[in-house]
Parts: structure tokens; sequence; C-alpha cells
């Protein structure tokens, strides 16, 4: 195990404690720089999707693991910025141009949800952002002028600085990390300054919070309009990617998953965005193997352990049909959900870290080492 | 004119009188106590001044100054931090990001420059943490510093939230029960603090308290509430001999 020996404040606030972190980061930057050499086209495009994914990740651990504000909205803050991509796109507005509007549009309208969102806690604030998401949904619907209604909107391909960028491009696959990765230093300077210090004091108590300065309606506004912004700039990539949007993209299924990247990635660390996005992503290519693969093997093994060969072309048709039900997806992303918040609360990177330190500490691992301790102080809390 | 001053604050919460018609004042450097048996309405005094509950009439004064009116956070920018009776700390953030929160009021960089995070940036959180490190110092909080609020027994948690609240190097420092769930020791601990805080930093010390002999310590005055009402004001040992604050405690 390593011992910091700390000498300077800097120490504290510098983003890579220790030159570990750099060697590992800078590999991990090295193998996703080459990644578009060594992956396929399939892959590549799944890459794609885990870098929009951890982008509003991130953009929702700012609000709901940060500042503790939950949302079930952020699939409508990603249509608002890649519908104002497609938009704008229309009148040859520049790439970077548009790229900014959507940031600043969908910050604004964030911030507009976030004053209604100041009386609100708890599942009352989820039902609420429920609403604004079913709200823009329906808009996108029937604005036809500017939204083309039901028929969606073509996005054309990318045109950065006169070159074309085509969406399946490694260019295209940079740009993504870029913003990612951009997203993800400016969130962890954030987090060590006082406005990070601020959203997480509003997270655990309001009251100390208001009593130490800080100016909570003020704070939670800024967390949503980031958040919100952050979403918007994804959702422009977002619209690039699929070179195609229209309303029934951005469902309440889609807040579902982005709510599903953080709780399953972990929601006190942004590692938990990037890992429930690689994880949400990958469920894609799984649940297609269900269906495609699943069956046959079934009746394999069926047939196998004596089954005939009419009992197994039952069973094989029986799974078929199992799984292309209709609802399996949500279904399946409902257990998923109730099983990380029964069993692991922490996410995959809190598994993680559990063993990174199992083998740092052996043979001196306590189990109790992350057990969560019930204190019964809270009697008469002020909100 | 004195340093803080209430004037006929009351708090009615329909027909009961939480807090009716009290005034007080507080003359700067000075370490004054209230006291009274449960439901006296001295907590809710202490919500009356920063703001959590609003009063449904009298004036409270700062330094000449009318601050019934500001916002919650706005109490804290004037110089006046609080700690809570039933310990209210970020429970899941580390001691020293709790001290950090404590400076919020000296906080002057903007988001931008954060999200870049910009030298400006860099150098004011230096000067934020060498306060907090004097503050650390102070309270002898040197072996908690990276530890989650969450794992800490009770007796540090009230230290750290008095350390929370000196970190906003306030003027005035509203203390509720600093020595509720401490033992002997702890409690010994605190008496010296208080005093210090008054005499190193030059606080000015507003307490709610319940154990006397932390009251008689370390108070240059005592107010005895009941019901609401102020029963007595004074030396400690002229409260404890009013006859209605022996009636109050005692029943007469």
């Amino acid at each position: 195990m390593r011992f910091l020996f700390k000498t300077d404040y800097e120490d504290d606030i510098r983003l890579f404690p220790h030159s570990g972190y750099v060697v590992s980061y800078g590999l991990l930057i090295a193998v996703l720089l080459a990644a578009p050499y060594a992956l396929s086209s399939y892959l590549m495009s799944q890459l794609v999707f885990v870098c929009i994914y951890a982008t509003v990740g991130v953009a929702l651990l700012i609000l709901t693991g940060f500042t503790g504000q939950a949302s079930l909205g952020h699939a409508a803050f990603l249509a608002i910025g890649a519908y104002t991509a497609a938009y704008l796109q229309k009148y040859n507005v520049p790439f970077p141009v548009y790229f900014l509007a959507a940031g600043l549009l969908t910050g604004a309208i964030g911030a507009m949800v976030g004053f209604p969102a100041l009386r609100l806690t708890g599942i009352y604030l989820v039902i609420a952002t429920i609403s604004f998401a079913l709200i823009v949904e329906e808009i996108l619907a029937r604005w036809e002028s500017v939204t083309n209604g039901n028929e969606g909107m073509r996005v054309k391909t990318l045109s950065l600085l006169g070159v074309a960028v085509p969406r399946d491009s490694p260019t295209f696959y940079y740009l993504c990390l870029a913003v990612l990765v951009l997203t993800i230093v400016g969130t962890l300077n954030l987090l060590r300054s006082p406005t990070g210090r601020a959203f997480v004091a509003i997270r655990d108590s309001e009251t100390a919070a208001r009593s130490m300065g800080v100016n909570v309606a003020l704070y939670k506004v800024k967390s949503f309009a980031i958040s919100a912004a952050i979403t918007g700039l994804a959702g422009v990539l977002f619209a690039h990617k699929l070179s195609f949007i229209s309303p029934e993209m951005f469902t309440l299924q889609l807040s579902i998953e982005f709510i599903i990247v953080i709780l399953i990635g972990g929601t006190f660390s942004l590692h938990g965005a990037v890992l429930g996005a690689i994880f949400i992503v990958m469920i894609d290519p799984f649940l297609t193997y269900l269906k495609d693969d699943m069956p046959g093997i079934i009746a394999g093994v069926a047939a196998t352990f004596g089954a005939g060969k009419d009992a197994a072309a039952d069973v094989q048709s029986k799974v078929a049909a199992f799984a292309s039900l209709n609802g399996l997806k949500g279904a399946i992303y409902g257990i998923i959900i109730m099983l990380f918040v029964l069993f692991e609360p922490l996410g995959i990177y809190g598994r993680w870290l559990k063993i990174k330190l199992f083998f740092q500490l052996f043979p001196l691992y306590k189990r109790a080492t992350f057990k969560r301790q019930k204190i019964y102080v809270k009697s008469e809390r002020n909100r | 004119m004195s340093y803080f001053r209430a004037e006929n604050l009351s708090l009615h919460f329909g027909g009961l009188k939480a807090v009716d018609a009290v005034s007080f004042a507080v003359e700067k450097g000075e370490i004054l106590s209230i006291i009274g048996p449960n439901g006296a309405g001295k907590s809710s005094i202490f919500n009356l001044i920063s703001r959590i509950y609003r009063p449904t009439s009298g004036r409270i004064y700062f330094e000449d100054q009318d601050i019934t009116e500001e916002a919650p956070y706005d109490i804290a920018r004037l110089g006046i931090a609080r700690t809570f009776q039933n310990i209210e700390l970020f429970e899941n953030a580390t001691v020293l990001s709790n001290l950090l929160v404590g400076r919020h009021r000296h906080s002057t960089t903007q988001l931008w420059q954060e999200l870049l995070f910009l030298p400006s940036v860099r150098a004011n959180e230096k000067v934020h943490r060498r306060r907090v490190e004097q503050v650390i110092e102070f309270l002898d909080l040197e072996p908690y510093r990276e530890k989650l609020i969450s794992g800490l027994p009770y007796g540090v948690r009230k230290v750290i939230e008095l350390a929370r609240a000196l970190c906003s190097e306030p003027k005035l420092i509203l203390l509720d029960e600093p020595s509720s769930g401490l033992n002997v020791e702890e409690t010994d601990d605190m008496s010296f603090w208080i005093r210090d805080m008054k005499s190193e930093l030059g606080i000015t010390v507003l307490m709610v308290e319940h154990d006397m002999s932390l009251v008689n310590r370390v108070s240059d005055r005592v107010i005895a509430l009941n019901y609401g009402r102020v029963l007595a004001m004074g030396s400690p040992a002229e409260v404890q001999q009013h006859p209605d604050v022996v009636a109050a405690y005692l029943g007469a």
C-alpha cells in the first residue's frame, strides 16, 4: 500500500494525487486514442455511445449525485440539445456555433426547470421532472414548423471547419471523447472549488448549508443549469451520431437509462458515470444475443439432456417468444436497479474500490470497512 | 448601542407562544448564556436569529443594522455563525470539505473561473485551507482531516460543527447546547475552547446550555427563559438564585 506524505496544501488540491494516477490515466487515454485502429466499426460505434452516455451521466451526477436533486427528465434536455442542433443546421449555422447555442439554450431551460424545483424534494421532484420530460416530448411532436413533428428530423453530416466528419469516422469518436474528457475535468474542477462544496452541502443538509452562507436556491438553480447544459451538448453529438431524430427517441425510458448509468456506476464518483455508461451501452448487444442465439443454445442443451426433437423445438420457440417479449428491456432495467440498490448501493465503482482495497490490505481486509452506520440523532431536523 | 440586540422578539405557532416578547442585548466580546427548562424557547430564539423561522413580531439588530428581514444565507455573510443542537453536518463528505464549506462566505470566485480552475481559484483555495488548518489546530482535529463524518463518534462531530462555524470567521457565534452528549472531559475541553474563542479570537458568544457547571464557568451573563418569556437576567449566580428561576426548575 502506498502512503502519501503530504507537505503542501497543493497535495490536496491537484487532480492526480500521485504519479501512479498519471501513469494509469495516461495509459487509459493512450488506449482510447488507439482504439479506432484496433476495434471493429461496430465496437467503435458502441464506444461513441459510451462517450455520449457518460457525458450525460456526469451531468446527472452533478445534479443527482452531488446536489441531491433527482431528475427523470434528462432525456428532455438531451432532446432539446439535439433538436437545437438539427434546427440550426438547416440554416447553415456552423457546428461550433450551434454546439454552444444548444448548450446555452438547454442550460437556460434547465434553470427554468430548477425554479419550480426549489420547493420540491424527493419523489415530488422526480414527478415534476417526469412531467417536464412529457411536456417536451409532446411539444416536439406537435410543434411541426420547427421540429417536423413525428416524422422526425434528418441531421446532416457534421462539418467541422469545412471538413466533413462522418458519424462513424475516428474524428467523430475523438470529438465525443474530447467532450467527455473536458466535461469530466470541468466537473472535477467544480468539485474542488466552493461551488462544488456548496452542492454537496445542499445534498447533505440544506439547513446547515444555509446557515453557512450558501444561497441554497441559487445553487440549486445553478446545478440544474450546469447539468442541463452539459446534457444539451451531449444531445448535439447524439443527434449527429443517429443522423435522424424523432420525438419517440427521447422517452421516459431514456431518462431511466441515464438514472441507471449513475445508479449502477456509483453515485459518489465520476468513475461511476463512465462505468455505468459502458454497462448500459453494452446491455443492448446482450439483449440481441438473448433474442438471436439464446433459444438455439437452450434447445441444444435440452436436446443433449435427452429431450426429443419436437420437445427441443418447442423449448426453442418458447424461449424465443420470451426473449422477444415487448417490455423485456424495461423489466430487465427494473430488476437491475432493484438488485443494485439492494446489494451494491455504491455501484460498480464501489465494488471495484472494495476489490482494490481487499488486495491492498490482504490478508487484513475487514468486511465492515464499507458498512454504513445508522445514526439516530436526526429526530428534530429543520427542513 | 449594543453589539447585538433583540427587541420584543415573538414567535407564535397559532396560539402557542414559543417566544413571547423577548428582549435582550449582547455586548461585544461577552459570553451570554440562555438557560431554561425544555420547551422554554431557547432554540427557537436561535432559529429566529439565523432566520430559519420568521419572527411573528419584533426586530433583531446586529452592529446597528436591522437584520430581521435578511435572507438566511446573508446572516452568515454578516458574520453570525451557528451550531445545531442535533448536529447538522454534511454526512457524506470529509471533515476537511465540511470545514471548507464554513469558508463559503469568503469565496469570491465565479462559476466560470472555477470550471477552468484558474490560478485565482487555486490561490483562494490555499487561503481557505490555511484558515481551516488554523481552526483544526485550535480545536485539535488533526487526526480527522480525511475522515468521512458518517464514521465519526458523536463527541468529535460536535467539535467539528464548532470548527465549521469558526471557519467562517464569525463575529458572533451561536452555540446551541455545545455540551449535549459530551462526557465530562469533552465538556471541559469545550469550556476552554469557548473561553479561548472569546479571549484569543475575539468572538462574541451567545450560547444555549443545560449544563449549569459549564454555564457558570464560561458565562459573563445569563438569561433564564420559561414559556417563551424572560424570567431573569444577570450574572450566573444572581440568575440561579432568582426565585422565579428556582420555581421554574423545581416547581413551586
